[in-house]
């Protein structure tokens, strides 16, 4: 809307001044309408998330994420979004005004935190603002949007039915009170009714015309006499009807095998626990039903709890078998591999009896059978690789396509090992 | 909700327009446009512009605005005017009849500046929304040219945003063409006439490289980098060049804050003041007027060291003390005279240089401070000894004085192609992350390595940056 009042300008001494001004008065309707930096906003966002997304492996490395609660709010520091130009360091001098009494020597704030007064957008070179908020939701899912899993497709048939969704179907004259679809039930009465009085009216000129009988009551159609109620009749009713769409939906089973024995110590269990952290996440957000398992071993192999896997330290020595023996066992009890997907993963410092290792070996290739993806992690923190046996040389025998083992020995490590476990079987299918 | 209609904005607006005239204030035809919060941001992210070319960093500057306004951190303007023919204000819709008055008296204000300001005399005012306007959709057309798309140009957008302010600061002073640069190189070189050559050694006299580019050094960096890449495309010198309008354009707002704001809260005063308000709106204007031209305390409010300015300006021109009467004899002009001239002949440096007096910065304490360990440190004070000190840093931390002057001295360097750049050092040294990351906005821009003369700590250092990265090091 653009109104110019031009009727003040006579009352204007003659000058240099502009004889009019021209109003233009506020309208909601454009004002809604015209979300002009809606683009550049998502632009900007999209830039936010590609810098995330690049800088994930420093993220992932900090310790509180892992097994934090995915509502978690995380502050991200961001690279690529900030507007560099050339301005001056810190060690340029600036200028302020103090409240009367100000002194040399006294302070005034600190370095990073206090701006000049002159805030002219855009025209001041500042330092940018760095970091955002994003939940360990939102970032797992970044983490996650270029990675696919693999061997999907492949277990077409491990999917069994599920039938969790719905879906609705039509209209049904008879149905469960909550489902009354109101506005049909209420659109029915009125079609009912404009016929009704329809037939009313055509009946009573016939009557006009012919002077004859009475007019005959609607059998079902309820009073048309009275044209100030018109109920609704049974026949009105309209329910929504839903059905239940079975769906072969895909379930997963994360086997997590940890080696509790002495030796592994709280810096290994954390590098194993991101690493199982991060597999049940993925495997989370590829499938709806996912499961997961927690052995713990040392000599001997026990299923245990969350609570138990991660915060319990074991004494004693090694066999690796024992742990792949269990999770044989469970697979065979629970997860049958026709239904279930299958993804095993072991973490340990490879400190195994000697004597263990050829049934550790025999155990791993069966249960390399059974999985869709079996990885070994071995975690070897820096400097300690050296006096300590090592299981990868010992599953180097062991040729089996979706077999994977990486080495772990900084938490910087484990992202790209991560990538790799997952990458590996991809590029062979 | 707002007290008051359209119809009586109309009529104050008359009201004011005929203090305006009677004050001898030269405006351009005024366009007042109402808007709610949501519009004063999306215009507040634009700079004002009713249209303006998309990017993802005004995407930023919005939810940057929007989040520290709905946590309350900092308000929004009461207005926001743009310098163009007719100007064009906007009006937050949700403000009291009152404060919409004294808002437009201070649109007028702005009015007045652009129009009359001698650093405006570049903008042409009469073409800025056109003008605007048609980078836009030159911008959108290249988003949408299937061979060039929106990455490649956010790539070249990108860079050049960095390198925007890198350009002349007073642009009034016009830039020597080629030929007239060369002239005055050979003039240079040429030994003075010396009546007694006889007795003198010869003076050497040094071939002046006439092939040199750039003949003297050239601050337009865009501008340069433009006319002397030769495998840039059409399309990226034209975004180029709209960059480097769009600086320009708004340049002299940088360089006449204090000055522009300074001049708009002296005139809504006086306005206001001479429209005989009744006493709750005359109250009301006083808060408001109080609230904005407030000293906050460690930092430069420009409206309140403008506005001091201001009337100190006119004080001593029509009721000198008589110390400075002592001094500087009876005023030449009249107290609006002298105004108005300043208004029209300075910019913020050196109308901060001519009239803060000693006496006006002891008053408003303003000091100089300095980052020690991680504190900043009150280091001089406006006293006797340190008054001059704190003039020339505050003068040296506003308008284009707070960017680092940077121009190109060869853009074949070592017969490389290597772009060498200097940094006028002037003791204040270059923040290195921000310095490395913008240089290599420059190596994008200009396509081979780049190369940076700067002082770090004291040392001259050259920064690099080519295609094996980011590297410093000391020059002798």
């Amino acid at each position: 809307m653009r109104i110019a009042y031009n009727g003040m300008a006579e009352e204007e001494p003659a000058g240099t001044m502009a004889l009019e001004s021209i109003f233009r008065e506020y309208s909601r309707s454009d004002a809604e309408h015209s979300d002009r930096s809606a683009g550049d906003r998502a632009r900007h966002r999209q830039k936010v998330r590609e810098s995330i997304r690049e800088n994930i492996a420093d993220i992932i490395a900090e310790e509180s994420i892992i097994g934090k609660d995915r509502d978690r709010v995380i502050k991200v520091p961001l690279r690529g979004i900030k507007e560099y130009r050339f301005i001056y360091g810190e060690n340029s001098p600036g200028a302020g005004q103090g409240q009367g009494d100000t002194r040399p020597g006294q302070v005034v704030g600190k370095v990073g935190k206090e701006g000049q007064g002159d805030g002219q957008a855009g025209a001041r070179p500042g330092i940018d603002y760095y970091e955002t908020d994003v939940t360990l939701d939102e970032l797992i899912e970044i983490m996650f949007e270029d990675l696919e899993l693999p061997n999907l497709e492949r277990r077409a048939l491990r999917e069994i039915p599920s039938d969790r969704s719905f879906k609705r179907k039509g209209y049904r004259h008879v149905g469960i009170r909550i489902r009354l679809d109101k506005r049909r039930t209420a659109r029915q009465r009125v079609m009912r009714m404009l016929a009704a009085r329809q037939r009313q009216a055509a009946e009573n000129a016939l009557e006009v015309a012919e002077e004859a009988a009475e007019p005959e009551a609607d059998a079902g159609g309820g009073d048309v006499e009275e044209q100030g109620r018109f109920p609704f009749h049974q026949k009105d009713l309209r329910y929504r009807h839903v059905e239940t769409d079975t769906k072969e939906e895909s379930n997963a089973v994360v086997m997590c095998i940890m080696d509790t024995s002495g030796s592994m110590d709280t810096m290994k269990k954390y590098l194993a626990r991101s690493f199982f952290f991060m597999l049940y996440q993925f495997i989370a957000t590829r499938y709806r039903n996912v499961e997961i398992v927690f052995i713990a071993h040392h000599t001997e192999a026990r299923e245990v709890t969350e609570e138990e896997f991660f915060h319990k330290g074991e004494a004693g020595g090694t066999f690796i078998s024992s742990g792949y023996l269990k999770a044989l066992e469970i697979i065979n009890e629970r997860y049958h591999p026709s239904l279930w997907n299958i993804y095993t993963f072991h973490c340990s410092d490879g400190d195994n009896f000697d004597s263990d290792n050829p049934a550790a070996l025999k155990a791993a290739k069966a249960l390399s059978e059974l999985c869709n993806l079996f990885g070994y992690g071995e975690i070897k923190p820096l400097g300690s690789r050296y006096y300590e046996s090592s299981m990868l040389n010992v599953f180097r025998r062991l040729e089996a396509p979706n077999f994977h083992s990486v080495l772990i020995e900084r938490k910087e490590d484990i992202w790209p090992s991560f990538k790799a476990f997952l990458a590996k079987d991809r590029i062979k299918e | 909700m707002a007290n008051y209609e359209l119809k009586s904005l109309v009529e104050w607006d008359s009201r004011i327009r005929e203090k305006v005239a009677e004050f001898g204030l030269d405006c351009y035809t005024q366009e007042f446009e109402l808007c709610d919060h949501f519009g004063m941001l999306g215009y507040m992210a634009y700079s004002g512009m009713p249209s303006h070319y998309p990017h993802w960093s005004y995407g930023k500057s919005y939810e940057k605005l929007k989040t520290l306004y709905d946590h309350g951190v900092s308000g929004l303007p009461y207005e926001m005017v743009i310098n163009s023919d007719p100007a064009i204000a906007y009006l937050m819709r949700d403000n009291t009849l009152l404060l919409q008055i004294l808002t437009m008296a201070h649109v007028y204000g702005h009015n007045d500046f652009f129009k009359n300001n001698f650093t405006y005399r570049t903008t042409r005012a009469s073409l800025t929304i056109e003008l605007f306007k048609a980078h836009a959709l030159r911008v959108r057309h290249y988003f949408e040219d299937p061979s060039i798309g929106i990455e490649q140009v956010e790539r070249v957008l990108d860079a050049a945003h960095a390198l925007s302010w890198q350009c002349r600061r007073n642009l009034a002073i016009r830039k020597l063409s080629h030929s007239e640069q060369l002239e005055r190189l050979v003039e240079a070189a040429h030994p003075r006439p010396d009546p007694f050559h006889r007795i003198h050694a010869r003076e050497v006299v040094h071939e002046p490289d006439l092939r040199k580019v750039p003949v003297e050094p050239d601050e337009d960096l865009l501008l340069f980098i433009r006319d002397h890449n030769p495998f840039l495309r059409e399309w990226e010198k034209d975004l180029l060049t709209i960059v480097d309008e769009e600086a320009k354009y708004f340049l002299p707002m940088m360089e006449t804050k204090i000055m522009n704001e300074g001049w708009a809260s002296y005139w809504h005063k006086r306005i206001l003041e001479s429209l005989n308000l009744e006493q709750g709106p005359h109250l009301e204007f006083i808060v408001r007027h109080n609230q904005v031209v407030r000293p906050i305390p460690g930092q430069i409010n420009p409206y309140y060291l403008g506005f001091k300015l201001w009337e100190d300006i006119h004080r001593r021109h029509t009721k000198p003390t008589a110390e400075e009467l002592k001094r500087d004899g009876p005023p030449a002009k009249s107290g609006e005279a002298k105004l108005f001239e300043v208004r029209e002949t300075e910019r913020d440096s050196s109308f901060l240089r001519r009239f803060l007096t000693e006496g006006l910065m002891r008053e408003m304490d303003l000091f100089k401070y300095e980052a020690r360990g991680d504190d900043l440190v009150v280091d001089k004070v406006s006293d006797e000894e340190g008054w001059r000190e704190v003039k020339e840093t505050l003068i040296r931390n506003i308008g284009t004085s707070s960017i680092p002057v940077i121009k190109v001295e060869d853009a074949d360097f070592g017969q490389n192609r290597t772009l060498y750049l200097k940094h006028n050092y002037e003791g204040r040294d270059l923040q290195l992350e921000y310095a490395e990351k913008t240089l290599a906005y420059v190596a994008r821009l200009w396509g081979r390595e780049v190369v940076l003369e700067t002082t770090l700590q004291g040392k001259r250092s050259l920064l690099c940056y080519n295609e094996r990265g980011f590297s410093t090091r000391a020059l002798k």
